[in-house]
């Protein structure tokens, strides 16, 4: 059993957006491709070009179809990563130490000197957000990008997650949602963000942002004023072009 | 367990270099970062792929596909070395040659053809980013015979928006993202612009604005648009008629706008004894009249301080001249455009049409607002600031790969137009080079003469029957048959007839079949099995009936197989190549920008950049553009030719960093050192609109004037949109019996009917689709381009499968479950394929991803790879004709107006089958010229 800090000095994690979420799995390969090249171990892929290709990948979007009791079926697409919980069952339960949660900023992490790859954690966690990567025998996770978000190497505007800085949509957001006063703190305010599964007790960092509703155009019969004909018949048509006219 | 925390390295370095160039998994042509790292060999190699923040396309953000890059860099079905075939054809058997014997052979096929009969040659290219270039080489070899895939991709889109208002969407307009407040998409695809377009929705949606969606599958853009409209598939053109109907009738629409920038109010001959009937009233000059409202006389459109009436009509001795607006009045305020009339046809209830009509007119009247721009039109009229309609659209080949196609993109174009958003605050903005009328494109050429290069550029926009490419017996100049009656306004050419006519020796038999970038053996093709077949198929003395085949690809594609020579391409790090503002650039719709690609790493097989391989065979036929004063070689390569070639004096194909200095925008002598400039600017050239020009551009002197220093145009060319199509009035009049070029009888009563100069809907040939009912179509997944996702192990993973979707009540009534098999027929062929169930998709429609479906043996695939085994084409269920008529003759499957191919006219039915183990129809495999793929990967630069 690992133990978890009492209190963490911030709580960095990511608002995703699924308004605008459009599924593009941009997130997905821009990590993959970070975190491949960078912390520990590279996210390796087995049967790369075979039957059953199967890699590590710290971020994957799902997509579910929603049938309203009115209108049409919806689509969501559902992108999920580690939600660095404050309550992280993947680190309580870890048997070596190696996953922790850092006291600094929240951000949960393996420690891949101490992972025997046993993968309790992954068995812990709710979500599923762990995956024991086949070439390394270790288990991997989402990092927040630790390695980029401090990083004096990149430009100050590139200390952000890479999955946040390739989302086209825009709807990915990083920051730190232990401060009342920060940007992503305020969009959750304003756009009612959730906890995914909040039953699970795990106390997820990361925010959802629903989508707004869906399909509520209101239907328009015939006599509604903004559509109103200017007149039935045709030459009526000419003549109301001709008064028009006049005023422009 | 207390906390252990180790100490991390925070500040890890992330590359020793980056080089920045330009993307190249897709259409959009985003700006990267490639970060380099030296290994422990000391060699540098890519390590990460990342968006540039400064690029005016992409501002940092990548999608999967550009992300993904390194591994389509690093795919083991790059090819290595020049390849001849020595088995038969298809079978893959080829020996690798080096690059001097390949030219030879080229060279030896070439240089007869083009001395004794040059047109024997047809070259075509697909994914080509360098038509400029490559037309330009076809050009000087002088066969008629070429074109690249916009036939069978969206010349409709293309070719609409041009003949309609001079630009079209697709990349070469864009929303105005910073101020629509509803937008509307038809059809979109989700792999093109798609950057530029995730990016625009984000924004949008997050100020509150609407997204509508119309499109029969809610995936993707759709799946976040506020209202979903899940249309019949092919009767988008009706829809938005039916809007047109309601707005004009509600008189919800900007006469303004109309009277001023539009032919609306332009005078039509309505003698229908007289040649000229429908045809514009000119003046002496040959243009448009009107009548001015201030004086009451008719004058030409463009004199100062003329006030164009949109509704007075000229009697010129018993001939009455009305407006193009009295017949668009006469012709959508008729009952055939009610809402109630259509929606049975469109699926959409009536009142949700007027709903959407409402809206649109909301939005785009009553939340109009004005930005503080003085501007001056073409008239000399000073307008005090400038009018936002913030209404936008943007469609793609959803709606333009029907028969239908062209006259729905009109219909598009038309409501913008009534709407007044065009170009306007809020609404749809052109992109330089565009605006840019159809009267100022290139006319098509094929005048052919052996051994010298063709009388003009191939491609171009025609403006009536005497600009057909028919030789002077009447009969089809193009092998594809490209602007001839049967598709007089095919503007991009027709690459999907190619093979099949070539077969057929119809209009006549060639030489030598010559590709790029196309896999035309597999899904680029309809009728794969059928076109495979012609590819291979041998005549009496054995020898194939098309007798020879060069292709170059950078990858062990389907097409790889079916070529007698294999000309390998580098990957698109490895190269030169511009994206030029004479093709299809990258501009912004405040801003001319080009870019260019450049070798961020030097290939590591025996290949070689295919243009700058054109550099050399052209030199080596002696075509004049490629060979200088002494008969030398004229361009080393291909960068030598971006950097010195000049189209017009001062104009080449990179207009950034020009004149000696390097300090001139748009025209200026050629800079040795410009390739340096781009690299050093982040492989992009930006050159800013100036403010006050950056609106209503077709119009606005401050544009003309910008456009003509930038070396856009030579002169100012201020014109009017196109609401009423001329060109497609004279081919009209042709099958009315006038003039001296006369279509044959078997095509008048199609032209007559579907060329109406004011965009109409139509139904789409039916012949034999009794029975098949449902709607098949395809769709590409944003995270996979084409066929070439498909050798990228982490985009395989995505999309490794591509089930047949069908809608809740489809699986119903044919009792299939998730995984079930069905087979598909169509009245041309059949299929059985895996399903699932999807509840958000039009009730007649199925659809499945596009182009994962792979033969065995091709992309270094493992012959048991889910995209070789369950993966599948619709393409063997679409004939590239339609059912014979009984008549002897060829109907293509095709728009009758441009040629663009009717992909998404197919018409299926749907059966249960018992559970197979791989689709069918299974093709033998191709052997492989690559080696076999790492079974893992676990990729490390260092």
């Amino acid at each position: 059993m690992t133990e978890l800090p009492q209190a963490t000095q911030k709580k960095l994690g990511l608002v995703i957006d699924l308004d605008t979420c459009v599924g593009c799995h941009a997130c997905v390969i821009s990590c993959k491709g970070w975190n491949t090249e960078n912390y520990g171990a590279p996210l390796s892929d087995q049967d790369a070009y075979g039957a059953d290709p199967s890699g590590t990948f710290l971020n994957r979007v799902h997509s579910y179809e929603v049938q309203p009791d009115t209108g049409p079926a919806q689509l969501f697409h559902f992108p999920k990563s580690c939600l660095h919980c404050e309550d992280a069952p993947c680190v309580t339960v870890c048997p070596t130490g190696a996953s922790y949660k850092r006291a600094e900023d929240g951000i949960v992490l393996v420690n891949e000197s101490d992972c025997i790859g046993c993968g309790l954690c992954a068995w812990a966690c709710p979500y599923g957000a762990r995956e024991l990567d086949q070439a390394a025998g270790v288990m991997k996770k989402c990092t927040l990008c630790v390695d980029r978000i401090y990083n004096d190497n990149l430009p100050e505007e590139d200390r952000i997650p890479a999955c946040v800085r390739t989302c086209p949509s825009g709807a990915r957001h990083f920051g730190d949602l232990g401060d009342p006063d920060s940007d992503v703190s305020q969009l959750v305010v304003a756009r009612g963000g959730v906890d995914l599964m909040p039953e699970q007790g795990t106390k997820p960092v990361n925010k959802y942002l629903p989508p707004r509703p869906k399909d509520q155009m209101p239907e328009i019969d015939v006599l509604a004023p903004f559509l109103a004909p200017i007149d039935q018949e045709p030459k009526g048509f000419l003549g109301w072009l001709d008064r028009t006219l006049d005023k422009i | 367990m207390t906390p252990k925390q180790p100490v991390l390295d925070l500040s890890p370095p992330v590359s020793d270099e980056i080089r920045k160039t330009t993307c190249y998994m897709c259409a959009c042509r985003c700006g990267i970062n490639v970060h380099m790292k030296t290994n422990a060999d000391g060699d540098m190699k890519v390590a990460y792929i990342e968006g540039n923040r400064d690029h005016p396309i992409n501002k940092g953000v990548l999608c999967a596909k550009g992300s993904a890059g390194i591994m389509q860099h690093n795919a083991p079905a790059r090819l290595r070395k020049p390849l001849k075939r020595v088995g038969e054809r298809g079978s893959g058997e080829f020996e690798e040659i080096e690059w001097e014997e390949a030219l030879q052979i080229a060279t030896d096929w070439l240089a007869p053809i083009r001395a004794n009969a040059p047109e024997k040659l047809a070259f075509f290219t697909g994914r080509d980013q360098s038509q400029s270039f490559t037309s330009y080489w076809a050009q000087n070899f002088g066969t008629p015979n070429y074109a690249a895939h916009g036939g069978f991709c969206s010349v409709n889109m293309a070719a609409a928006g041009i003949y309609t208002m001079g630009g079209a969407f697709w990349e070469f307009g864009q929303p105005d993202w910073d101020h629509t407040k509803l937008f509307m998409l038809f059809g979109v695809a989700e792999d093109h612009d798609s950057n530029p377009i995730k990016m625009g929705i984000g924004k949008i949606k997050a100020r509150g604005a609407r997204v509508i969606g119309v499109n029969p599958i809610r995936t993707g853009y759709n799946a976040v648009a506020d209202d979903w409209v899940g249309i019949t598939p092919g009767t988008d053109g009706l829809f938005i008629l039916s809007m047109i109907h309601c707005l004009m009738k509600a008189g919800r629409i900007d006469l303004d706008y109309l009277a001023r920038f539009t032919d609306a109010p332009a005078l039509v001959n309505g003698d229908p004894g007289s040649p000229e009937f429908g045809l514009f009233l000119r003046d002496k000059n040959g243009k448009q009249q009107v009548i001015c409202r201030k004086t009451g006389k008719l004058t030409a459109f463009d004199q100062p301080g003329v006030r164009p009436d949109l509704s007075a009509t000229h009697i010129i001795g018993d001939i009455t001249h009305r407006p193009v607006f009295h017949h668009m009045a006469e012709k959508y305020l008729t009952d055939d455009y009610a809402p109630e009339d259509v929606a049975d046809r469109c699926g959409i209830p009536a009142p949700r049409i007027r709903a959407i009509a409402t809206e649109i007119a909301r939005v785009a009247f009553d939340e109009a607002f004005e930005l503080d721009h003085e501007w001056t039109d073409f008239r000399g009229d000073v307008h005090k600031t400038m009018t936002g309609r913030p209404v936008s659209f943007h469609a793609m080949r959803g709606i333009s790969a029907h028969a239908n196609g062209f006259q729905t993109c009109r219909a598009l174009h038309t409501l913008q137009i009534i709407l007044g958003t065009v170009e306007v605050p809020g609404g749809f903005r052109f992109k330089p080079p565009y605006p840019k009328p159809a009267t100022a494109h290139p006319k098509p050429h094929c005048g052919v003469t052996p051994g010298k290069p063709l009388d003009g550029p191939h491609l171009g926009f025609v403006q009536g029957p005497a600009d057909l490419a028919l030789k002077n017996d009447g009969t089809p100049a193009r092998i594809d048959k490209a602007f001839t009656w049967e598709n007089p306004m095919s503007a991009h050419g027709l690459m999907h007839m190619v093979i099949s006519n070539a077969h057929a020796g119809d209009p006549y038999k060639i030489d030598t079949l010559f590709m790029y970038m196309a896999n035309m053996s597999w899904n680029s093709s309809m009728n794969t099995g059928g076109v495979m077949k012609m590819l291979t198929d041998k005549d009496t003395n054995g020898d194939y009936v098309i007798p020879r085949i060069i292709y170059s690809d950078a990858y062990s594609s389907e097409m790889v197989a079916f070529a007698d020579l294999i000309l390998p391409d580098t990957t698109y790090l490895e190269r030169h190549d511009c994206i030029s503002l004479l093709d299809r650039p990258i501009c912004e719709a405040d801003a001319a920008a080009d870019a260019i690609r450049w070798p961020v790493v030097e290939p590591d097989r025996d290949v070689r950049g295919f243009q700058s391989v054109l550099c050399d065979l052209g030199a080596r036929l002696g075509l004049p553009g490629f060979v200088d004063d002494t008969g030398g070689q004229k361009y080393a390569d291909y960068a030598d030719y971006i950097t010195n070639h000049e189209r017009r004096p001062g104009i080449g194909p990179l207009a950034g960093f020009r004149g000696a200095d390097g300090t001139q925008a748009g025209r200026g002598a050629a800079n040795p050192d410009q390739l340096n400039r781009y690299i050093q600017n982040g492989g992009f050239f930006t050159h800013h609109i100036p403010d006050g020009a950056q609106y209503y551009k077709p119009w606005n002197n401050a544009y003309q004037d910008w456009a003509v220093e930038t070396g856009l145009y030579d002169a100012p060319q201020p014109y009017l949109f196109s609401l009423y199509a001329e060109p497609m009035r004279r081919f009209q009049l042709a099958a009315e019996g006038h003039g001296d070029r006369q279509p044959p009888d078997h095509l008048r009563d199609r032209i007559k009917h579907t060329m109406s100069p004011l965009p109409i809907w139509y139904e789409t040939d039916q012949q034999g689709n009794d029975g098949f009912t449902i709607t098949a179509l395809t769709q590409r997944p944003m995270a996979m381009y084409h066929s070439w996702g498909s050798q990228n192990a982490w985009l395989r993973q995505i999309h490794g499968h591509n089930p047949l979707y069908l809608p809740t009540k489809l699986m119903r009534a044919n009792d299939l479950q998730d995984g079930d098999w069905a087979r598909v027929t169509s009245p041309h062929g059949e299929i059985t394929v895996p399903v699932m169930e999807m509840a958000s998709l039009n009730e007649n429609t199925v659809w499945t991803w596009n182009a994962i479906g792979k033969r065995k043996g091709a992309w270094a695939l493992d012959d048991a790879a889910p995209e070789a085994t369950k993966g599948f084409l619709l393409n063997h269920l679409i004939h590239e004709l339609l059912p014979p008529k009984g008549d002897g003759l060829r109907w293509s499957n095709a728009d009758p107006i441009t040629g663009q191919a009717a992909w998404f006219d197919l018409k299926v039915k749907i059966e249960k089958s018992p559970a197979q183990t791989e689709s069918k129809p299974t093709t033998p495999k191709q052997k492989s010229p690559v080696a076999a793929a790492p079974k893992n990967l676990a990729w490390k630069s260092r």
